[in-house]
């Protein structure tokens, strides 16, 4: 299993290599998006900077869902899924490469999105571990959530559409989570978030078993 | 010796739909058939099938000695399956690919590098993507995964379209050698020309079954058992 994970991993990581979707599409369009809550809130600091947290979070939930959907047509181009089926690939193992690819990549994307909010929204990124920490258990979480509603409409013609659908009412225990964890981070308050940070882990760890033991299933009716 | 197939009244569904519709259908060991029949007749959805892409509703079959009712996961990997797609990735070339579907064989890198030679993927065409390649190179790179993994049934959906003259041949070519080397070859194509010298006999499919031996025309003695 581990060894499939590292392989599918692996071939997902040189894929973005090859053709730089996440880092000349997804991180721009997240991008954008931040600076659109800017500019839609104003220039006042008093509205600003109270709006970070959650407009960060917002923006990683959309970029995340153009990260989704990518990392699944990589499938279901060229009917590779077939030819994974065929390799006999670890379906568990290829749940957590996807996973392991995807997480890295939306990490790399929530770097540079918590830099981009620093300057529009005039926050100083205070209380690092805490935010470090909501941010790669509450990856974990949306990566784990949508990799699985992603198999789910792997064949399905109106998966661009529909996945937004039925992801964000699942992830959105993670948006509230993800910015009370900020807010407090941010407003030199972290204590006061563990509840939601021990949230954002529960989350994270179930959906992780959910999704290594239903992935395989959920590939084959596709 | 067993059958390498033997499906008794297999039903397969897609939704409520039904693709096979009551197949029944022997294949010895060695045996090159060419499955015949029109469009939508179920040609498709029978390689799938034997492949263990699809799963079945009822009826009996084993395909190299696997049941598809209780192991099809584990019968792929002895399959070679020629799709309409290249069932490869297409922003990774040929040689990564190969790589890639080949991680469990200890000299990937050698057997990939072989496998691409026989099919005259060499150079810059085994270092382009394959979405960049064109249909006939796309179709050489599919056969280069099948000549790496040496399957035990060659499952081939419409092998020659796309391909040219040298192509065709090298194709051909592959299905004498593994058939000289026992394994078992199933053809579905429209272009009688080309298959014709290849085959030992013919199954019809028609409305998601196998049409009776006796309906059948040319090549004489042809059956569906």
């Amino acid at each position: 299993m581990l060894r499939d994970a590292l392989a599918v991993a692996r071939k997902d990581l040189k894929i973005e290599w090859a053709t730089r979707v996440t880092a000349l599409q997804v991180v721009p369009f997240a991008v954008v998006v931040l600076l659109l809550f800017g500019f839609a809130l104003g220039p006042d600091p008093q509205r600003l900077e109270p709006a970070a947290p959650g407009a960060f979070w917002l923006a990683v939930l959309l970029a995340a869902v153009l990260g989704i959907t990518r990392a699944m047509s990589i499938e279901s181009s060229a009917g590779a899924i077939d030819g994974l089926r065929l390799a006999g690939f670890d379906s568990a193992g290829v749940f957590l490469g996807k996973l392991l690819a995807l997480g890295g990549e939306l990490v790399f994307l929530e770097f540079i999105l918590s830099v981009v909010t620093a300057i529009v929204f005039g926050v100083s990124l205070a209380g690092y571990l805490w935010l470090v920490s909501a941010t790669i258990y509450a990856t974990l979480g949306i990566v784990a959530v949508g990799l699985l509603y992603g198999a789910l409409l792997v064949s399905s013609r109106v998966r661009e559409t529909l996945l937004p659908l039925l992801f964000f009412p699942v992830i959105a225990p993670v948006l509230i989570a993800g910015t009370k964890v900020w807010q407090a981070a941010l407003s030199h308050h972290p204590s006061g978030a563990s509840s939601w940070l021990e949230m954002l882990v529960v989350f994270g760890v179930i959906y992780l078993a959910i999704g290594t033991v239903a992935f395989g299933p959920l590939l084959e009716d596709a | 010796m067993n059958p390498a197939i033997e499906l008794r009244d297999v039903v397969v569904f897609a939704g409520g739909f039904p693709l096979l519709s009551g197949v029944t259908l022997t294949v010895e060991p060695g045996e090159v058939i060419h499955l015949a029949g029109a469009n939508g007749a179920g040609k498709t959805s029978l390689l799938r099938t034997l492949a263990g892409l699809a799963p079945i509703r009822s009826g009996v079959a084993r395909v190299l000695g696997f049941d598809l009712n209780l192991e099809r996961q584990s019968v792929r990997q002895e399959i070679g399956f020629i799709a309409h797609e290249t069932l490869l990735y297409e922003d990774l070339d040929a040689r990564e690919n190969l790589r890639f579907f080949l991680r469990n064989i200890d000299d990937a890198t050698e057997v990939s590098a072989r496998a691409m030679q026989r099919v005259g993927l060499l150079g810059r065409l085994a270092q382009t993507p394959i979405g960049q390649l064109s249909t006939g190179q796309r179709r050489r790179a599919a056969l280069a995964l099948l000549v790496a993994r040496a399957p035990g049934l060659l499952l081939l959906d419409e092998p020659h379209a796309g391909l040219d003259a040298e192509g065709r041949a090298l194709l051909d070519g592959l299905v004498r050698e593994f058939a000289a080397a026992g394994a078992t070859v199933l053809i579905s194509s429209h272009e009688e020309g080309y298959v014709t010298p290849l085959i030992d006999r013919i199954v019809t499919m028609a409305g998601g079954c196998v049409v009776p031996s006796a309906s059948l025309g040319f090549l004489g003695g042809t059956d569906a058992s």
